[in-house]
């Protein structure tokens, strides 16, 4: 397996070379950034009329490495990518996924869209003034089509309705130990309150500002599809307005940049089932929650010393954020 | 007894050293670990100040919500498992008041710019 960027390179330009029909070569390949469930690599395939930008995905160190259990394997991804695009998501069109004989691991190429993903640049730059206000009827359109993907094209995927979801996360919260009595009050509130499973789709699982490539124009693709399953379509429109991922602006609850009503209008009107606000709005409890509660398991990875990064261990205080949003949300004062 | 400088004005000016003096040498990856670095610093300045007196006023609380003694940990796990139970609840009096007050004491000390933070005290 290659682990080193010259050695990736010339691994990567036979098999593009092979595979992928108008490419003669690759070239500027860029490591953009590496998880622990998968690697991200800029490069530029050369064509006869010029040079292609484009994106792999694979595993670490190109080997079939354990993920996290909720997230979807690479080809799932791609296959799941692909079908968005069939839908009308606006997605990084999929050019290879990789095969066995490769030798490159489990993987992807897939376009490598023009646009900025940082939250707070979206929310604050100039360039992107004449977007944010289109962005949240935007996201409702979107979110609609990616709902719209029939079921019975899905590849195989993890089935987490609300119940589901409440019950891994419940598991995680006793499993990690300290008490949280704000977490406490949040988990009886949602298992007083678990909406009917009445409509199963397709959910994308991690659709919030940060996840999506935007440009002046608006939403250009929607990213990071690893944490896709099968569930309420309402929890991705409940995830985006999370308060995390409003970065600092409560007052646009989606995603910093707009307004509920907006989100919905934009999804009704692109064939999107009417919007019951009250259950976006457990959505978003649940979503803060989950929230609060992955604060403490990266916390968990610094003392099991998986990592010892400052970024890590400081993250873990950032669950106290989650803990008064609850609050706000829960026991609002009057 | 410790001899001076307290232990807050250590972490405070290594905080001031990193922010002033290392950062600014600092480039990409390693700039932001160091600035996430010095926030950390200051969670610690920020708890030595406040943590003593405001866990004793958290243990308070909890004794009377509770009707119990015990360690400020041991009080905690206790209404949490009164809370699973049903037994404690967004209604029952002195609960939204404790829980509002050790949120708040939290963020007063993990992150006092934190959106949420600064609504609840009318800030923004």
């Amino acid at each position: 397996m290659s682990a080193a960027p010259e050695e990736l390179a010339a691994d990567l330009a036979r098999v593009m070379n092979q595979k992928v029909e108008t490419l003669n070569g690759i070239e500027n390949l860029k490591r953009l950034s590496g998880g622990a469930s998968q690697e991200t690599w800029a490069f530029d395939g050369t064509t006869p009329k010029g040079s292609l930008p484009l994106i792999l995905r694979r595993a670490p160190g190109g080997t079939a490495a354990s993920k996290r259990e909720t997230a979807v394997p690479l080809a799932t991804e791609a296959a799941l990518i692909r079908l968005a695009e069939k839908a009308g998501v606006p997605v990084p069109p999929v050019r290879y996924v990789l095969e066995e004989e490769d030798g490159l691991g489990p993987g992807f190429v897939m376009d490598r869209v023009e646009g900025e993903t940082i939250a707070r640049k979206i929310l604050r730059d100039e360039t992107y003034a004449a977007a944010r206000p289109k962005l949240a009827r935007q996201c409702g359109k979107i979110l609609a089509k990616l709902h719209s993907v029939p079921m019975e094209t899905l590849p195989e995927l993890r089935h987490s309705p609300a119940a589901a979801e409440i019950k891994q996360y419940w598991e995680t919260y006793k499993t990690h130990g300290h008490p949280h009595p704000v977490f406490e009050l949040a988990f009886k509130w949602l298992r007083d309150n678990v909406p009917d499973e009445d409509r199963i789709t397709l959910v994308h699982g991690d659709f919030r500002n940060g996840n999506l490539m935007i440009g002046e124009d608006g939403v250009r693709a929607v990213l990071d599809w690893e944490l896709a399953h099968t569930g309420d379509p309402m929890e991705d429109l409940g995830w985006i307005c999370v308060n995390s991922w409003r970065f600092g602006n409560i007052d646009q609850p989606v995603g910093g940049f707009g307004q509920r009503e907006d989100m919905f209008a934009g999804y009704e009107a692109a064939g999107g089932q009417p919007v019951d606000p009250e259950r976006v709005r457990f959505w978003e409890i649940l979503g803060t929650l989950k929230w609060g509660i992955m604060c403490t398991l990266m916390y968990e990875a610094f003392k099991t010393g998986m990592d010892r990064s400052v970024e890590r261990a400081a993250i873990g205080r950032r669950s106290s954020e989650t803990e008064i949003d609850l609050l706000h949300l829960l026991l609002p004062r009057t | 007894m410790q001899d001076m400088p307290k232990s807050s004005e250590i972490v405070e000016v290594v905080s001031e050293f990193m922010r002033q003096h290392v950062l600014p040498q600092l480039q990409g990856h390693t700039a932001f670990h160091a600035l996430v670095a010095a926030n950390a610093l200051d969670i610690v300045r920020r708890e030595l100040a406040i943590a003593p007196e405001a866990n004793e006023a958290e243990k308070a609380r909890l004794e009377k919500l509770l009707g119990k003694d015990g360690t400020l940990e041991e009080l905690n796990r206790l209404l949490c498992a009164r809370i699973e139970a049903g037994d404690v609840n967004g209604g029952t009096p002195g609960l939204a008041d404790h829980l509002w007050e050790t949120t708040l004491t939290k963020l007063a000390i993990d992150q006092p710019k934190y959106s949420g933070y600064r609504r609840a005290k009318g800030e923004i």
